[in-house]
């Protein structure tokens, strides 16, 4: 049997800094939603699908051997051929070319629209939702009656008041876009308040705002994202709605939805005109949705492993 | 799932290609023959026809016998509305859906026949003054749908109800012929001094202001229609609903759920019953051009698009290889117009280098594609001054050479930016990319496109704030006054373009006091080639009405400025 | 305590609907145009004898203090445009049919999306879900118009199992619910999906389930109930939205609803049904937004009601 000298044993230093330091490597909030992001295959898919989208939307317009706008009598309604990728609109315009013009717009106003709606609609429902009593109330009402107003009327004041085109577009439909994200989020904080862990949160000395910012609003994230999800296809087709009016960008360019609202008559005659804006928009519409599933499941505090 | 709905489509298109070929058969329309038959003929009496039975006066004798089987068989007729009529109230109509349903449930003194030549309806007798002052309207003895009798005091107070200023009606200045008409409409004169009197119950005595050659087409005109004095003044409301609804025409209302359904059934107290020989019309009301094609494809409707709706765009093409549609021209002519005050429209060169570079044949041929004549002249062929138009369509040459001769006139290097505006619709912004791009392809200029909604642009337009703007103008009779006045002042409230001409001007007045038809046509032949050189409107094409019906449908008349009459319509 | 929390709201509910009233009022009469503004103006005597006849010649504020009078005594005033109708009777004519289409596709939306959205949660990242999930983004990003026609071109028209168009009994209105539930039902589906996932996370379902509870015991008494507060928050402006009508469903299928009254009568400037709807529209939505504010005291009694925010 062997003896056990000192010479065995080595003392450790007791030193209280390094009882504090982080073994795991160090990440940001963000970098960890990165990471657990990364390994989620089909949120990784839908992201790749959105920035080939929008890579495709800045290049194919400027490289094309047609434009958006050369009408071509003799040559309208054409079915898809190998000239025209996704044959020609009524006016004997290259469809796969107004595609891509009309992704630009269709992005560009579906993704501002879901970014001020978030912003505005998330400090707005938090505020709310987190003071409650009058403040909630008198915030809310002001919401009810931006809702009620009819909208046509304000978009069609709107239009004499301001020139068209995308700018106009975003500010018309965030009047009332954040409505409803200001709902959920209220509804959510209102839920979550009364927990424990904001409880335990506060105790600790949190402020309102740090409450609000990095304990309620994390944790209202999944409806934020769906609502959010919500936002971009809504836009889009407001969107051609708002061109009808008279606010939108001008003609020849046409967005997404100004393209599947006019090629809808023609469904049952030259059927392309329709289905090739209206399957973009749905496919994109799917990853949008897919990704911000993956991205809600890696900002979940919870299924963190 | 969308894949599957490519592909079926497809197919679909392929098997519709085949059918076309098959059904090469061509509706004939006849055309009209009978508009220029009056020099100045008012609303409803222009017409084209389409298998017209005989005219109104005649008895039943004359219409082509219907077989006995056919009389066992109800005739029904399932139409479309498109939208709910405003009012079923012939004061106060101004709509195309509302003057339908009022023409088939009332009859005015007289009726606009298939030929489309006025003839006595509630009025057995016509006297006229050697000075065409007076008339006197002999009433026929005829019943209310209710069995009241048709009396003169109907018309006498249903046309100075009309003009009431209380009433609040639109069209009270189709009344204006009448002696202190306007005046008691403008409440300048009482209403007692207007120029209608029933002399008796059978006797109505009419003064007018000035001698009126087509006073007995605008008889036939839903303002003048009599209106049960004893119904109306019993209840305010009862052109609203079917149970309470009189009429003296064709038709009585059975049924009317409001936006959804209207039932017209025969009326057995109509004088000339024996000539009506449908027994029902039912309408529907879907708004949606789309539905109501369908409808009619499925056997749900027997006819589909104008004159009281519209074929959609997209389904032309097939059903013209089909040869189902039929196609009539109406009094109308659709136009741009250019602000005359606005650079570089303020140039007359420069005006016509931009008229004369479209090419309207193309913009027919391939967007409207349901025969609209290219229009080089103001006025719609119906009431032509000149039949062979005032410049030539898509002449490229003479454009370049009038632009670069106005540019050098204003001393320009470079056009100002210039925008066209339309208000918001499918046909308007095609035919509006087209040109764009005929001006960018044939001058070499880039314009702007910029659409607004309607009201927004009406009033845009009629403030002069726009460069080029399109408008359209639709026939209220069938003269080309109709159409040159519009342009006689510079704020008139349908010119819009601030042009002003004192010769069109002087022109114009010299006409209203031609008595000559000859001479005065020449007048306003010298009116519309000043315009037309002046060119503060560029004429793009005349109107057309298109629709599909089915073939067993006969005896629709349609006027030539599009109204509707079913009274002798039928079922084979 | 309820009463008095009740009593405070339908105070709030007022003063919104006034300031509603008032704000639609005055944004109208800024917009261009008016009823008689026409491609064909008519004479200036005729356009003023009118104006004077619908009482638009009195200065602006004695329009709206009269109108407000009208709404007091819910007399909305003539339609402009439909010369035989008044306001009042054309909400009483198209509000049924609008609210019988709107409750049908209500809900379709409400079982549909919340069916679809527990099964995508309880088999999270499976093919159940992605399906799901799928149906689900096909109703949000292919709009009601384009579903509609889609609908009505293959049952209608190509299999001939369902009519056209018209408002005439039961089998009219199978495909305008249809259409009408699509993105409300995808909408909800997609919330439930979501706050199921995460209720599933909880711990008071890990003890259910330790307990040797049932799965379907758990997700119907444990967990739905929990994932429905979003839900119910998006309930609110959805029933009065949806029973109010919709327009462009209403067109394609010639349902006489009132939807399109909110459309035309704005393109038309029918001012006193613009006035009638919003204000028809506005009383519908603060009772539904109220009914919603209290449904949350029910369904998750953590939340208090007059008073939550107060520590």
């Amino acid at each position: 049997m062997q003896h056990l000298t000192k010479e065995h044993f080595e003392p450790i230093s007791v030193d209280l800094r390094q009882a504090e330091e982080i073994k795991r490597p160090s990440l940001s909030f963000w970098a960890d939603v990165w990471r657990r992001l990364k390994m989620n295959k089909v949120a990784m898919a839908s992201l790749i699908f959105i920035v080939a989208l929008i890579v495709c939307a800045v290049v194919i317009p400027m490289v094309s051997s047609n434009d958006y706008f050369t009408t071509d009598l003799a040559g309208k309604n054409k079915k898809p051929s190998a000239e025209h990728w996704f044959g020609t609109d009524d006016l004997g315009r290259d469809m796969f070319v107004r595609i891509w013009y009309g992704a630009r717009i269709s992005l560009e106003v579906g993704l501002a629209a879901a970014f001020i709606d978030l912003i505005i609609g998330v400090i707005w429902g938090g505020i709310a939702g987190f003071y409650g009593g009058k403040v909630d109330e008198i915030m809310m009402r002001i919401a009810d009656i931006l809702f009620a107003i009819p909208y046509l009327l304000v978009v069609i004041l709107l239009m004499v008041v301001l020139s068209p085109g995308v700018g106009t577009i975003i500010i018309a439909l965030t009047i009332t876009g954040w409505i409803g994200m200001a709902r959920i989020v209220r509804g959510q904080i209102l839920q979550l308040k009364s927990q424990e862990f904001v409880l335990a949160a506060r105790s600790l000395g949190a402020d309102s705002g740090r409450l609000i910012f990095k304990h309620l609003i994390p944790n209202a994230l999944g409806p934020i994202i769906v609502t959010l999800s919500l936002t971009v296809p809504t836009a889009i087709f407001a969107e051609s709605f708002l061109s009808f009016i008279g606010l939108g960008v001008a003609a020849p360019v046409a967005s997404w939805g100004t393209m599947s609202s006019e090629g809808l008559p023609a469904m049952k005659y030259y059927p392309w005109r329709l289905m090739f804006p209206a399957v973009f928009i749905s496919v994109t519409i799917l990853a949008f949705n897919l990704f911000g599933d993956g991205l809600r499941d890696a900002v979940d505090p919870r299924l963190r492993k | 799932m969308f894949v599957f709905i490519v592909f079926y489509f497809l197919k679909k298109d392929k098997k519709e290609k085949v059918r076309g070929v098959i059904a090469l058969k061509k509706n004939v329309f006849a055309l009209v023959s009978s508009i220029a038959v009056l020099g100045t003929a008012l609303a409803g009496c222009g017409g084209g026809q389409q298998a017209a039975p005989a005219p109104a006066n005649n008895t039943s004798s004359e219409q082509p016998a219907a077989t006995p089987e056919a009389e066992k068989k109800p005739q029904v007729l399932k139409l479309n509305l498109h939208s709910e009529p405003p009012t079923a109230d012939p004061g106060l109509s101004e709509d195309t859906t509302s003057a339908a349903i009022i023409r088939a449930t009332f009859d005015g003194l007289t009726r606009i026949g298939a030929d489309g030549k006025p003839h006595e309806a509630a009025a057995e007798k016509v006297e006229v003054s050697e000075d065409m002052l007076t008339y006197k309207f002999t009433i026929r003895d005829a019943k209310w749908s209710n069995g009241d009798p048709v009396t003169a005091h109907d018309f006498e107070f249903a046309w100075k109800r009309a003009l009431d200023p209380k009433t609040g009606a639109n069209y009270a200045y189709q009344l204006y012929y009448i002696k202190n008409g306007e005046k008691a409409n403008k409440n300048e004169a009482k209403l007692d001094d207007v120029g209608v009197k029933a002399l008796d119950d059978k006797t109505l005595e009419v003064k007018l202001e000035n001698p009126t050659p087509f006073f007995l087409e605008l008889t036939a005109f839903p303002t003048y229609f009599p209106v049960n004095k004893k119904v109306l003044e019993s209840n305010e409301k009862w052109a609203g609903e079917a149970k309470t609804h009189v009429g003296n025409g064709p038709f009585k209302m059975e049924s009317w759920e409001h936006k959804s359904k209207l039932v017209l059934v025969k009326n057995e107290n109509y004088w000339d019953k024996d000539a009506v020989k449908l027994d029902r019309i039912e309408f529907s009301m879907v708004e949606d051009e789309n539905t109501e094609l369908s409808m009619f494809e499925n056997g749900e409707l027997d006819w589909a698009g104008a004159p009281m709706s519209a074929l959609p765009t997209d389904a032309i093409p097939a059903l013209k290889d089909q040869g189902k549609i039929t196609t009539q021209p109406i009094a109308g002519t659709y136009w741009y117009k250019f602000n005359v005050e606005k650079p570089p429209f303020d140039n007359v060169k420069i005006r016509k280098a931009f008229a004369y570079s479209i090419n309207r044949q193309a913009l027919i041929d391939n967007i409207l594609q349901t025969g609209q004549l290219p229009a080089t002249g103001a006025v719609p062929p119906s009431m032509v001054l000149n039949a062979n138009g005032y410049f030539k369509d898509n002449d490229l040459e003479t454009a370049k050479k009038l632009l670069e001769e106005g540019m050098k006139e204003k001393g320009l290097t470079k056009l100002p930016p210039i925008t066209l505006s339309y208000n918001t619709s499918e046909a308007h912004k095609k035919i509006a990319e087209a040109i764009q791009d005929q001006w960018k392809k044939n001058l070499g200029v880039e314009v702007k496109l910029e659409n607004k909604e309607w009201k927004v642009y009406l009033e845009d337009m009629h403030e002069g704030n726009f460069q080029i703007g399109r408008m359209g103008w639709l026939g209220d009779f069938n003269d080309p006054i109709n159409f040159l006045e519009l342009y006689k002042d510079k704020y008139g409230g349908n010119n819009d373009t601030r042009w002003e001409n004192p010769k069109f001007k002087e022109l114009l007045n010299q006409s209203a006091l031609e008595a000559d038809p000859e001479k005065r046509k020449k007048i306003l032949a010298d009116a519309e080639q000043i315009l037309m050189d002046e060119m503060p409107i560029m004429p793009i094409y005349f109107y057309t009405n298109s629709w599909v019906q089915k073939e067993n449908v006969k005896g629709v008349v349609i006027g030539g400025l599009g109204d509707v009459d079913w009274k002798w319509a039928y079922v084979e | 305590m309820l009463i008095r929390y009740l009593g405070k709201r339908i105070f709030f509910m007022l003063i919104s609907l006034f300031l509603i009233v008032t704000a639609t009022f005055f944004i109208m009469k800024a917009v261009p145009g008016g009823p008689f503004t026409s491609e064909k103006n008519v004479p200036e005597e005729i356009k003023a004898a009118l104006e004077a006849k619908y009482k638009l010649d009195l200065p602006l504020h004695e329009q709206y203090f009269e109108y407000l009078k009208g709404v007091i005594t819910w007399d909305l005033g003539p339609s402009f445009t439909e010369k035989s109708s008044t306001v009042n009777e054309m909400i009483s004519r198209g509000f049924p049919v609008s609210a019988h289409l709107g409750a049908q596709a209500l809900l379709l939306a409400i079982f549909g999306g919340i069916i679809l959205g527990v099964i995508a949660a309880l088999k999270h990242n499976k093919w159940q879900d992605y399906s799901a999930m799928v149906i689900a983004v096909l109703g949000l990003s292919v709009p009601g118009f384009i579903l509609a026609s889609f609908y009505q071109y293959f049952f209608a028209i190509q299999w001939g199992l369902l009519p056209i168009a018209k408002w005439e009994g039961f089998e009219y209105t199978i495909l305008p619910s249809l259409a009408l539930s699509a993105s409300p039902m995808a909408f909800i589906a997609r919330l439930t999906r979501s706050n199921m996932i995460e209720v599933l996370g909880q711990d008071y379902i890990k003890t259910a389930k330790a307990k040797g509870l049932h799965t379907f015991t758990i997700t119907v008494k444990h967990a739905i109930r929990n994932a429905l507060l979003p839900v119910i928050t998006y309930l609110g402006p959805l029933i009065a939205n949806i029973l109010t009508g919709a327009f462009v469903i209403e067109r394609i299928f010639g349902v006489p609803g009132l939807g399109r009254e909110f459309v035309l009568s704005i393109t038309n400037r029918d001012y006193t049904v613009i006035m009638g709807t919003t204000v028809f529209y506005s009383i519908i939505l603060v009772v539904m937004i109220l009914i919603v504010d209290i449904a949350y005291t029910l369904i998750d009694p953590r939340i208090k009601l007059a008073d939550a925010g107060r520590e």
